[in-house]
């Protein structure tokens, strides 16, 4: 039965290759019951061989499976082989269950895609390579796997490639992860330099018989360490878990929360003897780096409103129990929590992809609420995953996470004391968020603030449009009121020209007498002048009554003016002072009040009014009634209450080589800290339900500094790669292209100038040639001396 | 050694070219199909003999195989002298594969019948370098290549052709004029050890007649030549302006074929005549390759033109091949010869998708491509796959190559290997951005109506893609055919470099181990325990 091993990865394997051949012709739904199909062939093969393994006496359950020779060189080689064990058989179970269950998922998820046969193409090809992952007999098949879920991981991430943001996404997510390979492949080489050989069954035999040095050990930790935490996103590689959450939830799901985010658990776990003959410090690396990471998401995931995002830092934060729990030598209590973790993580994504699929694609939880009601198997299941993941006891995250804080606590009373306050707020924010998804009332159909902007932006518009006009107006008038100057000005100059000649005329009269030769004509002109003066004052008046009307109308163009830019002001008071869904949002928060606008709001939320948000069809329904009872009862695997129901420790043991820490505490102190535990839990429970259902508090004070702390990570690496670093490569690639380059540009430029200037009449190539021909002998001719020289001597 | 077959196949690789050029003249220049399918039919019977000597060839034989020996002019000591073994027989299959894909894939826009004479010219040529073991007929071979390529980008080039074509041809030629002075000083310092004059590799190598000092000497002179042709830092400026003016063709032999003279030389002449040198000066290669691979990959990222980009790619892949030879092992040299033929599948299927694309949208600018993989979304996944090759994922042929070479470097050049492997996150980060920036994004109405590939352009390359995935899949039957080849030149090596043994693990384990002995560990760490834990409880009572 072992020897179906190498069915586990060929069969999805065989899915992806048919898919790429047939995809398009089978289409939507058949490609996706193809994949399904096939994942669930694997899933059976998986128990065969796990009933083989199991029908095996305990120490003789390991098996390995060559296929071929892979890479043969001199003294190296490595073959396509698979090592089956109970570390790998328990992957492939959970991976294959779980994946089935995901494949089925997306049939109904991604209906009505254009690509639909193109993402189970995918899916299935991530399947076969998360399987060699964890199967491969030596570290070169792991990294094929590793290597194959990181491409798939890429392409889903960027599935939706139409929008920038995918693409980056995906892009971050294979470079962070290839800063990662870079310790994994020097691992690889540093295990070759110091056994010679990497394949597993050489690696555990070696070492468990002493041939590693505690030092080459630890650099060999170090160096998978880089590698898992690349994988596992853990600080400070983490950065692009989150952003993965662009591709399909169901990627988000099967890839970034239940398998390949586990690979780097699963890698040093694998390695446990090295990790075991490695110093102490090492080791306890790892378990710091994880506790720090499981804190630093969590705390960053309480003010993310995006559901999505959310359960993504939850997700990088669980991960770094695992770390922490690999570090202090948990291994099964990682292996644990890694398999309930897969269930509820991946119910969680699921439920979650759910609600987006019945939301018209919305992923804000400010704008659902009231879910529960629209959509209940997906609540119903969605809450055991919520109490699963929060530590409330019987639900399967209890068991395992209690079980890493008990090692926790015999290892470093900090990394408890951490673990434990990520307990905290864990419970904290997955009830934040259940209340602002399921609880209150659906704020689905109210106006988004943009709908709310946009129904107020006309009238702002519109009184705008009022001042334009106003002001259009204003010039006109003052024009008038300049020209009504002017005449006033003209008016005035004939006055004083018309009292010139009346006074002219008077004093001439008044030096002549009467009979005088022209008196008659003097008399003649006063009279005229006399006449003048009065005429140009009446003119003078009419003229400065014009100014001042004309003055009158300036004003009132101004007043209109004023008049329209207090409508401005009024219609910005209204937009401001508009009712706006809450930045915060809690339960009890009140609905806004749309009638008085409601006829102005814009299409997209008059569309929205007749959608109907809807139950997921069974397809999506069936994995998470499957995957909520299998987070219920996950505990059942390793229960501690007597050795007889360590189901899982005793299952891993030969897997581990005896390299498990070993627990000393007495069965009290454990009972205590099982208690603390669940107190957090429940503490950090009434207290969500306090500040989001019952709106006591302000969650403003909570969410602002998480939201700074998860924003700064992103910005300081964002930062370096735009500045700096790239700063770097805009230098190199310019210094090539002026110094390196110019360098070879200005021989040949001076070479042909030396051409020019001693053979004028040879034309361009022919002058260039004969020249370096010319010198070419010289030099040669001196090299050809030089070494007969020394050759003879 | 005696595998010599009664058809001379070696010749035959030079002369059926040949043969062809004859044909291709006297076929009328307007008749443009009838050309193009003279040059394939020639070309592709010469691939087809080279690829019946992966047949024919004896694997466990370590020497040269369908050996051709004829003295040409005695009192020179030319000799006819030809032969292959594991090291070049893939180079002259590449040289086979890739001649008929570059002529099926493109066709010239002018004077076909210039253009094919003088591809098939070229293609005579690089087979001769490959397969030739004298040391003046290897000279003449690696000179005459430069005549046809030198016309095929100043004739059927883009942009600044005819400088690119003359900066190529100068650079070149400059950097091989030294070596002819090496190769007469080395036959005649070695005259009194070989018993005459004679520049036959082989007994010019076994005899290391050469002082320390001259033998420096002489492997400078041939270092130089091979550095500018690789090319290694910061010799490469020729290189980005030739493959980017060069028309497809041109730049799919010059990257696949031409680029290896090199890099086969150094392995063939450079460390084989002259151990003790190549050893010395080991450092520099190593170090100028390394510097090659994180400098090619900076310089790749940043570049605008598509063309380029691919170009500098290439700068960081030879930096990877000489870290592979200069360390001196066998996983080392291997990988290094295994990268050799990756790098002209994938950087010539590259150069070939990237022409495909300027000829459609008849530019190669970065910023205005967008969005193709909406509009041409087989090229696209085609693209992907290649492109993943050359960034050396696990599966695909590039990996093996580059794998080996790091896990090679790391035991005898560690610190040099650790700087590499950050060449493989920049070949993520140039290819990837490249990537997202031409196929990803939303098309605008020129890029959104671009046509996909045709048929007959899909099984044009369909030969690589196959290739891409085979090799790195299986690489078995091309590993061991080049195992025994190596492993003589390193054993070479060691045997001409006083203190000198391959660098390898500090310990091997005699057996691989099996899964009983998992049990047999497992059951000793239990035992142990219960010792353990036995002691203790009667420490404790005592």
């Amino acid at each position: 039965m072992l020897e179906a091993a190498w069915l586990i990865p060929a069969l999805p394997l065989a899915g992806f290759m048919l898919l790429v051949l047939l995809g398009r012709r089978l289409g939507e739904p058949l490609a996706g019951w193809l994949a399904t199909g096939m994942m669930a062939l694997s899933f059976l093969a998986t128990l065969v061989v796990f009933a083989g393994l199991v029908a095996e006496d305990e120490a003789h359950r390991f098996f390995i499976q060559t296929i071929f020779t892979w890479v043969p060189s001199g003294t190296f080689s490595v073959d396509v082989g698979f090592l089956v064990d109970p570390l790998s058989i328990t992957m492939c179970l959970f991976i294959t269950g779980v994946g089935t269950l995901i494949h089925l998922y997306s049939v109904g998820y991604m209906h009505g895609d254009p690509n639909f046969s193109k993402f189970f193409l995918y899916l299935n090809l991530f399947a076969a390579s998360m399987l060699i992952l964890v199967l491969g007999d030596n570290l070169l098949m792991t990294f094929l796997g590793w290597e194959g879920v990181g491409a798939c991981s890429y392409f889903l991430i960027s599935f939706w490639f139409g929008k920038d943001e995918n693409a980056s996404a995906g892009k971050k997510a294979f470079v962070t992860n290839r800063i990662g390979d870079f310790g994994y492949m020097l691992g690889m080489f540093l295990m070759f330099n110091a056994i010679g050989s990497i394949r597993y069954a050489d690696i555990i035999t070696e070492t468990q018989a002493g041939a590693l040095s505690a030092g080459v050990a630890s650099a060999a930790v170090l160096l998978f360490m880089l590698a898992a935490a690349g994988k596992s996103a853990q600080i400070p590689l983490f950065v692009w878990l989150p952003d993965a959450m662009a591709g399909p939830t169901p990627v988000s799901a099967l890839i970034h929360a239940a398998t390949m985010v586990t690979s780097g658990v699963y890698l040093l776990t694998r390695l446990n003897p090295v990790l075991a003959a490695a110093d102490p410090w090492a080791t306890t690396t790892i378990a710091w780096i994880g506790a720090i990471t499981a804190l630093v998401a969590a705390l960053a995931a309480i003010s993310q409103n995006d559901i999505k995002r959310v359960l993504a830092y939850s997700t990088v934060s669980q991960l770094g129990y695992l770390f922490l729990a690999v570090g202090v030598g948990a291994y099964v209590a990682a292996l644990f929590h890694m398999i309930t973790h897969a269930f509820f993580k991946a119910l969680l994504f699921l439920g979650s992809g759910s609600v987006i699929h019945g939301h018209d694609d919305e992923q804000d939880m400010r704008r659902m609420g009231g879910v529960a009601k629209l959509m209940p198997i997906t609540s119903m299941t969605f809450i055991v995953g919520w109490l699963a993941i929060s530590g409330v006891p019987p639900f399967s995250g209890f068991w395992s996470k209690d079980e890493i804080l008990i090692y926790a606590w015999e290892a470093n009373i900090g990394l408890w004391a951490i673990g434990l306050v990520t307990a905290l707020l864990t419970a904290f924010y997955m009830t934040r968020q259940v209340i602002m998804t399921f609880f209150g009332r659906s704020r689905f159909f109210d106006p988004t603030p943009e709908e709310i902007n946009g129904a107020f932006v006309q009238g702002v518009l519109d009184a705008e449009a009022g001042v334009a006009a106003a002001n259009e107006a204003v010039g006109p008038a003052n024009e008038a009121v300049e020209k009504a100057l002017a005449d006033v000005t003209k008016r005035e100059e004939a006055l004083a020209k018309a009292t010139v000649t009346f006074d002219d005329a008077t004093t001439a009269l008044a030096g002549s007498s009467e009979g005088d030769d022209g008196y008659d004509k003097l008399v003649k002109a006063l009279t005229k002048a006399e006449k003048g003066v009065p005429k140009a004052e009446t003119a003078l008046v009419k003229a400065r009554d014009k100014h001042t009307e004309a003055l009158a109308d300036v004003q009132v163009a101004e007043e209109a003016i004023d008049a329209a830019r207090l409508k401005i002001g009024e219609a910005e008071r209204e937009r401001a002072t508009a009712p706006r869904p809450p930045e915060y949002v809690t339960a009890s928060s009140s609905p806004i009040d749309v009638s008085a606008f409601e006829d102005r709001l814009p299409e997209s939320y008059h569309k929205r009014q007749e959608y109907h948000p809807h139950e997921s069809p069974w397809t999506m329904t069936l994995p998470l009634v499957v995957l909520a009872g299998l987070a219920a009862v996950a505990g059942g695997i390793n229960l501690p209450f007597t050795k007889d129901l360590h189901f899982l420790a005793h299952w891993l043991e030969p897997s581990l080589f005896l390299n498990e820490a070993k627990l000393t505490s007495s069965a009290g102190t454990k009972w205590i800290l099982a208690f603390v535990a669940i107190a957090v839990g429940v503490v950090a429970i009434v207290a969500a339900f306090g500040v989001y259902l019952r709106g006591k508090g302000d969650p403003k004070q909570v969410e602002n500094k998480s939201l700074a702390l998860a924003v700064t990570w992103d910005t300081a690496l964002a930062a370096f790669m735009g500045g700096p670093g790239r700063k770097l490569f805009d230098v190199l690639s310019f210094l090539d292209k002026k110094v390196v380059d110019g360098a070879v540009e200005g021989v040949g430029h001076r070479v042909q100038a030396a051409g020019t200037a001693a053979r004028k009449l040879q034309p361009g190539f022919v002058r260039q040639y004969s020249l370096l021909v010319v010198m070419a002998t010289a030099v040669v001719g001196l090299f050809m001396l030089t070494v007969l020289w020394l050759g003879a001597t | 050694m005696f595998a010599a077959a009664a058809f001379p196949i070696l010749p035959a690789l030079i002369i059926t070219p040949l043969i062809t050029v004859a044909v291709l003249m006297l076929i009328p220049a307007n008749r443009n199909s009838e050309l193009k399918l003279a040059a394939l039919v020639g070309t592709t019977i010469t691939g087809m003999m080279s690829i019946w000597m992966l047949y024919a060839f004896e694997i466990a034989d370590d020497g040269f195989q369908f050996a051709v020996n004829r003295v040409w002019l005695e009192e020179l000591g030319l000799s006819w002298n030809l032969g292959v073994d594991g090291i070049s027989l893939f180079l002259v299959v590449l040289t086979g594969i890739l001649f008929p894909i570059a002529i099926t894939a493109t066709e010239p826009h002018h004077d076909p019948k210039q253009y094919y004479i003088w591809l098939t010219l070229l293609m005579s040529g690089s087979m001769g370098v490959f397969i030739a073991l004298d040391l003046l007929l290897f000279f003449l071979f690696f000179e005459i290549v430069l005549v046809p390529m030198y016309f095929l980008i100043g004739g059927w080039g883009h942009g600044n052709r005819i400088h690119a074509a003359l900066k190529f041809f100068l650079y070149t030629m400059a950097g091989s004029a030294l070596m002819l002075v090496g190769i007469v000083s080395v036959a005649f310092l070695s005259q009194d050890a070989t018993g005459g004059l004679t520049f036959d590799v082989v007994q010019l190598a076994e005899a290391q007649a050469l002082s320390q000092t001259a033998q420096r000497l002489v492997f400078g002179s041939f270092a130089l030549a091979f550095a500018v042709k690789v090319p290694l830092f910061p010799l490469h400026t020729w290189l980005p302006d030739a493959h980017t003016e060069a028309p497809t063709a041109g730049s799919v032999i010059l990257a696949g074929v031409m680029l290896k003279l090199g890099t086969y030389g150094y392995l063939r002449f450079g460390i084989y005549l002259f151990p003790q040198a190549a050893h010395d000066l080991a450092w520099i290669f190593l170090t100028l390759g390394v510097i090659g691979i994180v400098y090619g990959a900076a310089v790749a990222t940043m570049q605008r033109d598509l063309k380029r980009l691919v170009a500098y790619s290439s700068v960081a892949h030879l930096g990877f091949i000489a870290l592979g030879m200069f360390v001196l092992n066998t996983q080392g040299i291997q990988g290094a010869v295994f990268q050799m033929v990756n790098h002209g599948i994938s950087t010539g299927a590259l150069f070939i998708l990237v022409g495909w694309v300027y000829e459609r949208r008849h530019t190669r600018e970065i910023a205005a491509l967008g969005g193709l993989q909406k509009s041409a979304p087989i090229m696209a996944g085609v693209f992907t796959l290649v492109m993943l090759s050359s960034i050396g994922l696990p599966g695909l042929n590039g990996f093996v190559g580059e794998f080996l070479i790091l896990l090679g470097g790391f035991q005898g050049a560690r610190w040099w290997t650790v700087i590499a492997v950050t060449g493989v996150i920049l070949a993520a980060l140039y290819l990837l951005w490249a990537y997202q920036r031409v196929f990803h994004g939303t098309p605008t109405e020129e890029n959104a109506s671009m046509p996909d590939l045709r048929l007959s352009e899909g099984l044009a390359i369909l030969p690589l893609l196959v290739l891409i995935v085979f090799l790195g899949v299986y690489p078995k039957p091309m590993l061991e055919r080049i195992e025994p080849a190596v492993e003589r030149l390193v054993v070479h090596v060691e045997a001409n470099v006083d203190g000198f043994e391959e660098p390898g693990p500090e310990q091997l384990p005699a057996e691989p181990a099996t899964a009983d002995d998992l049990t047999h560990t497992l059951e000793e760490a239990e035992a142990e325990a219960e010792a353990k834990e036995e002691a203790e409880s009667l420490g404790g009572e005592g």
